[in-house]
């Protein structure tokens, strides 16, 4: 007997407000997860990200605002009433039952008939490579295997949403990548909605379809990962995903175009498109985007030149990092690293190239 | 479909009738103990005439003195015992350390005034000892004189606590909290005055307060020494000699309780704000030194000697229990079983009395030592943490004092259908040994309770179990070794009690060991008898504490790997 594929729900997140004492941990979240989508909740610790997924499952305070599942407001339910399944980032798994008595726990809550409980503990078992495991204790399983019995007991139970709080940070590196994969293709076959929480942008990068970006219990912004990161909404966005050169500045029209005049000096060419003269703004540079040559070396057409001083570098490996001085401005920029390659040394005067077309002007 | 405030609704009922049960068999009768005590006896106004008339009698006064004076010396003889034991095991690698783990809480098992006899014989003007020294070297001393005999009794039974807590607190202090000294600079003796004695310090405070409020309050030692002159046994005097309506018994009492507040308080103070616990993953410990020939001869030497001493009540014990005649005699004339016949034959009753008055008790403790560990940890409910206050407040009532409670509040209130007043049925002493014993009960269940993460309940509410259904399935099975140690240690303490039932034993066909045993060791003749009893209850406990062991450990080999390993168990009190 197997699993069954779900059709998947609408998970709605309605002005979502929650407080611990005076401090505000949530401040209205409004989100809205589609049927078997993969959703990532990514943000600092304390961004309020855990206590939104745990606000789902029904556990701590009941918050403000209304929480739908296929239209049903859950919020003022039990959490064992929700048949939201999570998996908690310390596995939880009770250390007094076996293996199969953990996965067969909310099953036998169900009142399921005791036939049916053991083949669908096997098949969950099976499902997640444990079936000869069952009679084990979870203190004989490895860190990876107890993380699948987590799963095992809580996808078996056909839960409505399947909640993932942080579930690899208690991996190593490794078999942190292996478990993404596996989490992934086993959500993808039963077509589950999820939402997966981490602080891990690289993890929320490879696993979501999209995802929300919370800071200090605001959503900074929702979409895809690509999506995010290439258009930023704000400084904090821009920062938290990756590293970003961010410029304050004003824009000015002139010379046939527009123009970014950085409070720190540089000035950088916009397209034509890119805001109106007069707003203050500051834009975004990523530092793979920038090129940077000797103080005499060649830079394309279109694209602006800043002249600076090469203040510090960073070997990588597969990447030199540069902080050049530029006016009152510190760029970060990467260049490719080949074999046997000279690089930059601190001190030495460079150009860095800047294409209109790589800068994002953020409007907060 | 049940909502988020219904699933309070359990645990609120739950918690009301507990709150209940601590109002009606503890505050009540303490408050009314206090009242009277504040009350003229003529007139019933309130008034501090009682105090007045307390503080110019001249016995009463002497008795206050001697009871300060004896647990204070208490405490000073017992540290005197426990700090070279507790040193010894935490800062040196020899073998005596299992030797001192093992024997040298075996004083706790028994009560001191049931070894307070057997001491005599040993220790008293006529005892072994001094007979030896008076034909060896022509001098006598008087270890059981007066006082001195309560002094040394009860620490050589209470060192335990010292032992015990400073031993955990020296335990605690982190090797790298040492190599950091010494990295720093600090040699031996810095080291030790500015790390490992301000680290161990309050542990040893909590244990020594602990002893000076057990022997404070303790009854059965001054009076089967014939020691009337001390405040507990005038309280009880007071109360069955005179009767239920003198107010000196609740002067004493309110003095007994403010004594052991004190003491409390002096613990609390001590261990504020100070978790020293500072073992890291894979650390554990101070660093322990081999130690040279002569060295480790000097120290087996100084355990041997305190052991033989702790563990001398128990020697003395066993000898007068099979012994024919002992008197002015280094060792009994002959050895018989016959005081073992004797009492099983004749005395059952009692045996049968406390295995079922124990056993409820500790039952009722930690079936209420759970409830309300789980209603104060883990529930929001109001008021939650006044239910835990009230329960550990029995800490603060001595035996006495509850005794008393008990007489003036229940004499009044007939049981239906049994036609007997509640102060004089039974269930009267099973309720006043829960209600002592139930605070070591609550704090073992909530140490077990923490040990359970809050997650493991989570999951289970996730996967749809209710709050009942949690509990049951796994919050409890998961304190199990807890709720066991709770049990057990309520049943051994509340096995050999006397301070509450000596008061409310109504009937000899209702008594309990303790009282059997101290009713036997009234008389010359029935000291052997009264010595077997007291074997029969120290064997009882023993078997009781090692099966729980052996199930606690079960347990924990089961899951230890994955549990983070269990802190150090503080026993507490007995």
């Amino acid at each position: 007997m197997a699993l069954k594929q779900t059709s998947g729900v609408t998970v709605t997140v309605e002005n979502v407000s929650l407080s611990f004492g005076k401090t505000e941990v949530l401040k209205g979240v409004n989100l809205e997860i589609k049927p078997g989508e993969l959703f990532t909740f990514l943000g600092p610790s304390g961004s309020g990200k855990s206590t939104l997924l745990r606000s789902i499952a029904g556990f701590g305070p009941r918050p403000g605002g209304r929480i739908l599942i296929d239209g049903d407001d859950i919020a003022g339910l039990a959490p064992w009433d929700r048949n939201v399944g999570m998996v908690f980032q310390s596995y939880a798994l009770w250390p007094h039952m076996t293996v199969r008595k953990n996965v067969a726990f909310g099953l036998e809550e169900r009142k399921v008939p005791a036939r049916e409980i053991a083949e669908r503990v096997e098949a969950a078992l099976d499902l997640v490579g444990l079936a000869a495991y069952g009679d084990r204790r979870p203190s004989q399983l490895s860190g990876g295997q107890q993380q699948r019995v987590a799963l095992a007991r809580t996808i078996v139970v056909e839960p409505r949403v399947l909640l993932l709080d942080e579930p690899l940070s208690n991996l190593d590196a490794n078999l942190r990548v292996q478990m993404r994969r596996e989490i992934h293709d086993l959500q993808r076959k039963l077509n589950l909605t999820t939402i997966f929480v981490t602080h891990d942008q690289e993890e929320a990068n490879t696993i979501s379809d999209r995802m929300a970006v919370l800071d200090q219990g605001v959503i900074q912004q929702t979409g895809t990962p690509l999506n995010l990161y290439d258009n930023p909404a704000n400084r904090f966005v821009a920062s938290f995903l990756g590293t970003a050169n961010l410029l304050e500045g004003r824009i000015e029209a002139g010379d046939g175009g527009l123009w970014f005049i950085a409070d720190a000096g540089p000035r950088l060419r916009l397209t034509p498109d890119a805001g109106a003269a007069g707003d203050r703004t500051a834009a975004m540079m990523r530092p793979q985007n920038l090129t940077i040559t000797d103080a005499d070396g060649a830079l394309g057409q279109d694209v602006a030149v800043l002249e600076g001083t090469v203040e510090m570098l960073e070997f990588l490996g597969t990447i030199v990092r540069y902080a050049v001085r530029v006016g009152g401005a510190s760029m970060l920029v990467d260049e490719t690293h080949r074999v046997g390659r000279a690089v930059h040394a601190v001190g030495d005067s460079v150009r860095l190239g800047v294409e209109a077309a790589d800068i994002r002007l953020l409007s907060a | 479909m049940t909502t988020v405030s219904r699933s309070l609704w359990g645990p609120g009922a739950v918690a009301l009738s507990l709150a209940l049960f601590l109002i009606v068999f503890l505050v009540i009768p303490v408050a009314k103990v206090i009242y009277v005590a504040f009350q003229d006896p003529n007139t019933g106004a309130l008034t501090l005439i009682n105090f007045v008339d307390f503080f110019n009698t001249s016995l009463f006064q002497e008795s206050f003195f001697n009871s300060f004076y004896v647990a204070s010396m208490s405490v000073v003889l017992a540290s005197v015992f426990a700090l070279p034991l507790a040193y010894f095991t935490t800062r040196f690698n020899f073998g005596g350390s299992i030797l001192i783990q093992t024997l040298g809480v075996i004083p706790l098992i028994m009560p001191p005034f049931v070894g307070a006899v057997a001491m005599v014989l040993l220790f008293g003007q006529n005892g072994s000892i001094n007979l030896l020294l008076d034909e060896y070297f022509g001098f006598t001393i008087p270890f059981m004189e007066g006082l001195n005999g309560v002094i040394f009794v009860e620490s050589v039974h209470y060192f335990p606590f010292i032992l015990i807590n400073l031993s955990a607190a020296l335990n605690n202090i982190d090797r790298s909290m040492e190599e950091a000294a010494q990295n720093l600079g600090a040699s031996r003796g810095r080291l030790f005055r500015r790390i490992v004695f301000p680290l161990a310090m309050p542990g040893y405070v909590a244990g020594a307060s602990l002893v000076f409020l057990k022997v404070f309050d303790d009854l059965g030692t001054p009076l089967l020494l014939n020691i009337n002159n001390m405040l507990a046994p005038q309280a009880y005097l007071r109360i069955s000699s005179i009767g239920i309506n003198d107010p000196m018994g609740y002067v004493i009492s309110v003095i007994l309780v403010m004594f052991s507040l004190l003491a409390l308080w002096t613990s609390f103070l001590a261990l504020r704000g100070k978790d020293y616990a500072t073992v890291q993953k894979g650390g554990g410990g101070l660093m322990k030194r081999d130690l040279a020939g002569w060295e480790k001869a000097g120290c087996y030497a100084v355990v041997i000697l305190i052991l033989l001493l702790v563990l001398s009540p128990h020697i003395a014990l066993t000898l007068l229990s099979f012994g024919t005649v002992w008197s002015f005699s280094p060792l009994p004339d002959a050895y018989t079983a016959q005081h073992y016949v004797d009492v099983v034959s004749t005395s059952s009753t009692y045996i049968t009395n406390t295995l079922l008055y124990a056993g409820l008790a500790a039952g009722i403790d930690v079936v209420f030592g759970t409830a309300i560990a789980y209603v104060v940890w883990r529930t929001g409910l109001p008021g939650r943490k006044l239910l835990d206050y009230m329960a550990m407040g029995a800490v603060a009532i001595p035996g006495v004092v509850l005794g008393i409670g008990y007489l003036r509040t229940f004499y009044q209130f007939d049981v239906p259908f049994i036609d007997k007043p509640l102060a004089s049925w039974w269930v009267i002493i099973v309720i006043a040994l829960a209600i002592r014993r139930l605070p070591y009960a609550l704090r073992a269940c909530v140490a077990a309770l923490q040990q359970v993460s809050v997650m493991l309940e989570e999951a289970a509410e996730n996967l749809g179990a209710t709050k009942s259904r949690t509990v049951r399935r796994i919050v409890v099975p998961l304190m199990m070794g807890g709720i066991v140690a709770g049990f057990v240690t309520s049943f051994a303490t509340a096995a050999v009690e006397l301070s509450a039932t000596i008061m409310l034993v109504s009937q000899e066909s209702d008594a309990p060991l303790a009282y059997g045993i101290y009713e036997f060791m009234q008389s010359a003749s029935g000291r052997g008898p009264g010595a077997a009893l007291g074997i029969i209850a120290v064997l009882i406990i023993g078997i009781a504490t090692y099966l729980s062991h052996r199930v606690i450990n079960k347990k924990e080999t089961e899951r230890a790997p994955q549990q983070a390993a269990a802190p150090e168990e503080k026993v507490q009190g007995a």
